[in-house]
């Protein structure tokens, strides 16, 4: 029943050996290595062979490897899928994605280069990075446009642009947006990521963005530097009351399971198949995030 | 040269032309100190209340310099320092050679040293460490009549009390002097803060000359150096530069992994037993240990729990905390930023205190032995825990002993943090080098990449296991590294000896060999 988290997505720019060699310190539920914004055109071949080699030579430990590659209508992509593919990361994370058409096109692609490199279909999966209005208004039929599709992620800059609006430290411009695709994701059954926080050096303010995401209803973080990573899994870790309820919720209910009894209830309250799920999901998050006190860098 | 085997295996000379006999190294405080400490001549007090000459030059012909003498200096200026050029500079123009130089510790700036080591000026070297062309001359020539002998901070204070090291001269800069000899290092345009190294050579050198470029009503208060101890005042009109001496205040790592390290590193001391109301600590500045400092302080502002002494250099980082409550006081050898010589011009619990009464083994007490928790570097160590701070991975010497082995050698909690892959080489081998502080005195190390207790500590081992602080192996540790990074091939050095590493308590734990 447990499913993979996707709390904190750390990006690693794709040109840069020595940060991609440390992200899984980080212990980021996902790596993000970038051959997109982080990689300048004429290094785009030399990140992409780079990032081969690193999917297949080193250990990333538990961390989810996604590789955001080039947009479907830039001169890169189809280069991106070819030579990544065959080094099976788990997920390819397509950047401005604005139609289902866009994910249909690049799942077929997939599919090609996977039977090419003879991996069974559906070997890799494919996250949706939506940033423009446009992505934004087709968020529902993007987020049921493909089986390969595991998640959306939002992405607040092109966004704001395309709105023709600025940034705020209040983000009422990305409102609608953000709950946009929360819904569609959700409503599909994957994973909503929020947008990238940038200022680094903003403590109060990112953990803030991030509190607001998750009551949201986002999954995780896409999470621009190492040290933002600890600081999305504490906002995300249930509190130790709540682990204490969802452990009696779940042996309630393998309890059930076992006596064959129809109706569970714990506490006086009766539990349905959105509480176990509930509940499961924060055991889940809780044992991801270990029993120790951690410390935020 | 006959060598010997000491306790830790290393190969060491019983006796170096030039130098005398040596004992090998037998353990941490296996010497006992016997005889007396050296005395020096008994002068008159000056009848004028003036000992103002008008010259380094003076001061040279003043002293009684000659040739086969010895001479010393502090290192607080660090790489602003511009004393010890100076003074050897006009020490050759004299025509005075085979001088000892014998500073606490030597910075790149003094690399301009090496045409008076060359013609013979210089030919014999002693300091905590050597850094620049300096150190890699060093290294890779024999321009020296001995090797260069490198002793800790509580070392060279033992050797200089107990006459081992016989300093004939000492010239000792101050950013704050009087005209009678007392000196200070928190005012004045040159301020570097605690003159703890100094200390130690005004007290036991056969003449000392302070050197100044604010000469200030008499007195110079605070008196860090009394007028008692000093010979001779000399005013330069400038004695270091600023900006080489310090930077405005140290500030805290922004390098991700030196944050995780150091966040390791404070689950590891909390988990420790040591991490109690009143622990004394020692942060040191580098990487991850000013932001170890950091998170203690916030572990403290959560439970309310507050600590002891801050003992070793300062920082602005600590000197605020003391100014906070978080510590009770600093004692200090070493300021490393002006937020520091500001506190200690300052506060009044942030008080010098010298090399001898920090890390001197054979002083009556000396506080490194009662220091709770110590953040140690490492620029290598092996798998018996060993430490090497002194040579790079390319064989040059590039460091210091410093305080590392004073301090390993008697606090409660010795830590050493330091990332697993340094360059492209991984931290952890299976001999270091050169050995600065034996393994026995190394209870953990904390990389990025896992965390490995010395089998020794037991007991330790078993705290983190019981806080849920997972440990491996510090095989495990090189087996982590050497899969990025492969394994090292040995270096190429020759048999020629050109350091050797004295132990605190004058025994020689180590040599170092020219690099080819």
């Amino acid at each position: 029943m447990s499913k993979r988290l996707r709390r904190s997505m750390l990006f690693v720019p794709g040109n840069n050996p020595a940060l991609i060699i440390d992200a899984a310190v980080f212990s980021p539920d996902s790596i993000i290595l970038d051959l997109e914004d982080a990689v300048a055109v004429d290094q785009k071949d030399a990140a992409r062979e780079l990032v081969v080699r690193a999917l297949q030579t080193l250990d990333f430990g538990n961390c989810e490897l996604c590789v955001r590659i080039n947009g479907r209508h830039t001169p890169f992509f189809a280069d991106d899928i070819r030579a990544l593919v065959p080094a099976r990361p788990h997920v390819l994370r397509l950047a401005m994605v604005e139609s289902p058409e866009d994910i249909i096109y690049t799942d077929q692609f997939i599919d090609h280069c996977e039977r090419e490199a003879g991996l069974p279909s559906g070997s890799v999966k494919l996250m949706a990075s939506i940033e423009t209005a446009r992505g934004v208004t087709n968020a529902a039929k993007i987020a049921v446009s493909s089986p390969r599709l595991i998640a959306i992620s939002f992405g607040a800059e092109d966004f704001t642009h395309s709105i023709q609006s600025e940034r705020t430290a209040q983000g009422q411009e990305l409102l609608f947006a953000r709950s946009a695709v929360v819904l569609a994701a959700r409503a599909a059954g994957i994973d909503p990521i929020d947008t990238v926080y940038s200022n680094i050096d903003d403590e109060p303010g990112f953990r803030a963005d991030v509190k607001a995401a998750k009551q949201l209803g986002f999954a995780g973080k896409s999470c621009v530097h190492p040290r933002q990573v600890a600081i999305v899994h504490d906002v995300y870790r249930p509190t130790s009351d709540e682990v204490y309820k969802a452990e009696r919720v779940l042996a309630a209910y393998a309890d059930a399971l076992q006596k064959g009894t129809g109706v569970i209830s714990v506490d006086g309250r009766m539990v349905d198949g959105p509480i176990v799920a509930k509940a499961q999901r924060i055991v889940d998050i809780a044992r991801a995030a270990g029993s120790g006190r951690g410390v935020q860098v | 040269m006959i060598m010997t085997t000491n306790a830790i295996g290393r190969s060491v000379p019983l006796f170096v032309q030039n130098l005398g006999n040596f004992k090998p190294y037998a353990g941490v405080f296996a010497t006992t100190p016997t005889g007396n400490h050296h005395a020096t001549p008994i002068r008159r007090s000056p009848s004028t209340g003036n000992k103002l000459l008008p010259s380094i030059r003076e001061s040279i012909l003043a002293s009684g310099l000659k040739s086969g003498m010895t001479i010393s200096f502090h290192h607080s200026f660090r790489n602003g320092d511009m004393l010890v050029n100076m003074v050897v500079n006009e020490i050759a123009s004299l025509g005075i050679r085979d001088i000892t130089l014998a500073p606490s510790s030597l910075q790149s700036v003094h690399s301009a040293l090496l045409p008076h080591i060359r013609s013979g000026v210089i030919s014999a070297i002693t300091t905590s460490g050597l850094r620049g062309e300096l150190a890699e001359v060093l290294t890779r020539e024999l321009p020296l009549k001995s090797p260069v002998v490198i002793r800790s901070h509580g070392g060279r204070a033992r050797a200089i009390e107990s006459g081992e090291l016989r300093i004939d001269v000492a010239f000792l800069g101050a950013s704050a002097a009087d005209v009678y000899g007392n000196m200070n290092g928190v005012h004045g345009s040159t301020a570097f803060g605690s003159l703890g190294y100094a200390m130690v050579d005004a007290q036991y050198a056969n003449c000392v000359v302070a050197v100044t470029d604010n000469l200030v009503p008499y007195p110079a208060i605070p008196i860090s150096i009394p007028q008692t101890q000093v010979d001779y005042v000399v005013r330069v009109d400038k004695i270091g530069d600023p900006a080489g001496i310090m930077t405005g205040a140290t500030r805290l790592t922004r390098d991700p992994l030196e944050l995780y390290i150091a966040a390791q590193a404070t689950l590891v001391i909390e988990a420790s037993g040591y991490f109690n109301e009143g622990f004394s600590f020692q942060a040191g500045t580098g990487g991850a240990s000013l932001a170890v400092a950091k998170f203690l302080k916030e572990r403290m502002a959560e439970t309310g729990l507050r600590a002891g002494f801050c003992t070793g250099g300062s920082t602005g980082y600590v000197c605020e905390m003391l100014h906070e409550g978080y510590f009770s006081a600093i004692l200090d050898t070493q300021c490393f930023d002006l937020a520091a010589v500001e506190s200690l011009r300052t506060h009044p619990r942030h008080v010098e205190m010298s090399a001898s009464f920090y890390a001197n083994p054979h002083s009556k007490a000396c506080t490194a032995h009662i220091t709770d928790i110590m953040m140690l570097g490492a620029t290598e160590i092996d798998t018996a825990y060993n430490v090497n701070v002194l040579t790079g991975s390319d064989g040059i010497m590039m460091g210091a002993s410093g305080g590392h082995s004073d301090t390993a050698a008697g606090t409660k909690l010795r830590l050493v943090t330091a990332p697993l892959i340094r360059g492209r080489f991984p931290i952890v081998v299976d001999k270091v080098h050169t050995v600065i502080t034996p393994g026995e005195c190394i209870d953990v190390l904390v990389t990025e990449r896992g965390i490995a207790v010395n089998p020794l500590q037991k007991a330790l081992a078993e705290r983190l296991k019981q806080a849920g602080i997972e440990t491996v192996t510090i095989e495990e540790l090189q087996w982590r590294a050497e899969k990025l990074t492969g394994r090292p091939e040995p270096l190429p050095q020759s048999e020629d000896i050109v350091a050797l590493v004295e132990y605190r308590d004058g025994t020689l734990i180590d040599v170092v060999r020219r690099v080819i």
